[in-house]
């Protein structure tokens, strides 16, 4: 019964923002961040890495507001602010 | 907005908040509750087990109506091996009457009790996130700013209980930001399974449930996971130190991943459909990250303040308890006219004298012991030297039973470091973090 992430996500209720709640402060800090390990911890797989555009690309409408982003990125280059009231994620048993 | 002024506004409408509003509602005072969510819960997950003790002071039978899942009469702690376990567990009839806590669902009960606050008279503002505290000076809290056009409101108190993303704490300066051993990820499946399978998979009659907390298996890192019973749906999931994540490279869903295929777990979750995946948050600073209570004009309660005992999973009734006393303190502020700190902090002297202090002080080593030691070892290498050192004293093989003994204890020696003072040495350092 192993789910991949996509599966998951499907599960989850949003109410999707025309804009992003979450906004990389600096590309460049990306660029040189030895570990990119938001694109691990992550739960949600928001953050992803593209090499050749040299940018960190942010699916913000797959955000669950956990909060991990905010406090484990090493050089807090995530502006991190919920999403507007009623938007982002509402789950259906919690 | 409203344009009429309030005695008290409560920032979020998880246990904390809606405890707070509803004890200063029923008093008489004017209390706007303000939730980001589409309803209080729409945002909020947990295990979830809620207790009956500490609500009980607020609203007494508050679990006769209240949406609850299952009694809980049993409660195991698993230890696991790669492909094995050693169990350990309690179940006794007496946690029946009066019943001692239950499993819950948090989209059910949190829209519950904020519907008492709200009958006790507190005004519902929900769909509404604050974005700042509307301080005079950099030391007074005169109300809120909200998201919503024209969104300011003003109130004598602001009770902060904005969850473990406190970014109004943040504001206040009460912490600078947690540091990622302070806080643990959980991720969670509920798991929709009938009823009839899960009361015979666990051995339940009709309202009974059960819950087991497992240990190992969670890729080295520090770190619990859970399997609780619901009606017709399980609860699954697994938390993981932030500070040990950021080093393993392991998406946190594939640990979760993980324990779905352990044998023990894929049998009693074979046949089930996954109904909604989530993840959250948990404060693991424990009483060292507690901050400072109070200030001019506000409080602030429950996981915004990181009020959880992470050993016995208890967080709801912590944040039930410290919404109570704030708002209590409230009252008292309200009558008195001063709502300054001098009043207010008749807050942190009620909490230095509740349970929470009490309980959290005394697991105050835990977190050193959480975020400092070696995990690998403590959440791997030792669950499995438990389970080998017990699969060789069960195992009859013809070696004489000394033998076994002997090599059971160098297993559970290695796993510790190699020395007879290293098994010690953990051993005491865990005693000292359980009994402070
Ligand atoms: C996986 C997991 C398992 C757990 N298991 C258990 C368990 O079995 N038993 C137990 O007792 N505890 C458990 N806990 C802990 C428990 O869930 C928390 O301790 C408890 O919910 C804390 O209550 P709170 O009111 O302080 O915060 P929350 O419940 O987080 O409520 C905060 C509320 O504030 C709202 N909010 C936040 N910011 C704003 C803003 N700016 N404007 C408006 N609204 C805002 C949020 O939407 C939320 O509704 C668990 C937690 C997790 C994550
Ligand atoms: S961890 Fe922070 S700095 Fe590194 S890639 Fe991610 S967002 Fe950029
Ligand atoms: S808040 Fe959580 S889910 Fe959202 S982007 Fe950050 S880590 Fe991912």
């Amino acid at each position: 019964m192993s789910t991949n992430i996509e599966e998951r996500l499907f599960t989850i209720r949003y109410k999707a923002d025309k804009v992003s709640h979450l906004i990389i402060k600096d590309q460049e800090v990306c660029l040189n961040c030895p570990t990119k390990e938001c694109n691990w911890f992550c739960p949600s797989d928001v953050y992803l890495w593209h090499d050749l555009e040299k940018m960190t690309s942010v699916a913000y409408e797959n955000c669950i507001e956990c909060g991990t982003c905010r406090i484990g990125c090493p050089t807090y280059n995530i502006e991190w602010v919920y999403p507007k009231g009623g938007y982002g994620v509402t789950y259906k048993y919690g | 907005m409203a344009d009429e002024r309030f005695d008290a506004i409560v920032v979020g409408a998880g246990p904390a908040g809606t405890a707070a509003a509803y004890t200063m509602a029923k008093a008489g005072l004017k209390v706007a509750l303000v939730e980001r969510g589409e309803f209080p819960g729409a945002k909020n997950l947990f295990g979830g087990v809620l207790y009956r003790q500490q609500l009980e002071e607020l609203i007494p039978e508050w679990w006769k109506e209240a949406p609850l899942e299952r009694t809980i009469v049993e409660q195991r702690l698993w230890m696991l091996g790669e492909d094995s376990v050693v169990t350990l567990g309690h179940r006794n009839e007496k946690y029946k009457s009066p019943p001692n806590c239950w499993t819950g669902l948090r989209v059910k009960f949190d829209p519950w009790f904020a519907s008492k606050a709200e009958q006790a008279g507190a005004l519902p503002i929900y769909e509404t996130v604050v974005t700042e505290l509307l301080m005079q000076g950099d030391q007074v809290v005169k109300g809120i700013r909200t998201d919503r056009d024209d969104g300011e409101l003003e109130a004598n108190i602001t009770i902060v209980a904005d969850g473990v993303n406190s970014l109004l704490g943040k504001q206040l300066g009460v912490h600078r930001e947690w540091r990622p051993h302070e806080v643990s990820l959980a991720v969670k499946e509920v798991i929709g399974l009938s009823k009839q399978a899960i009361q015979d998979r666990f051995n339940l009659d009709a309202n009974e449930g059960c819950t087991i907390e497992i240990v190992g298996q969670t890729c080295g890192m520090a770190g619990l996971g859970f399997l609780y019973t619901n009606q017709d749906t399980l609860s699954l999931g697994v938390g993981v130190m932030v500070n040990d994540l950021k080093k393993h490279r392991v998406k946190p869903y594939e640990v979760l991943d993980g324990l779905k295929q352990h044998p023990m777990i894929k049998k009693l979750i074979e046949g089930g459909e996954v109904r909604e995946y989530s993840g959250h948050l948990i404060p693991e600073g424990g009483f060292n990250s507690i901050p400072p209570l109070a200030g001019n004009g506000w409080m602030i309660c429950g996981d915004a303040a990181q009020m959880v005992n992470a050993v016995h999973r208890e967080g709801t009734n912590l944040a039930v308890t410290s919404g109570r006393l704030a708002g209590e303190v409230a009252i008292a502020a309200h009558k008195a006219g001063d709502f300054s700190l001098r009043t207010l902090s008749a807050y942190n002297d009620a909490i230095r004298a509740s349970i929470i202090h009490k309980d959290l002080k005394k697991y105050r080593g835990l977190h050193g012991l959480l975020a400092y030691e070696n995990s690998e070892k403590l959440f791997n290498q030792l669950p499995q030297a438990v389970n080998d050192a017990v699969y060789e004293m069960l195992l009859v093989d013809g070696k004489p039973k000394k033998t076994k003994q002997k090599q059971a204890f160098r297993q559970l020696k290695d796993a510790s470091g190699g020395h007879n003072m290293d098994l010690l040495r953990l051993g005491i350092k865990g005693w000292r973090a359980m009994n402070g």
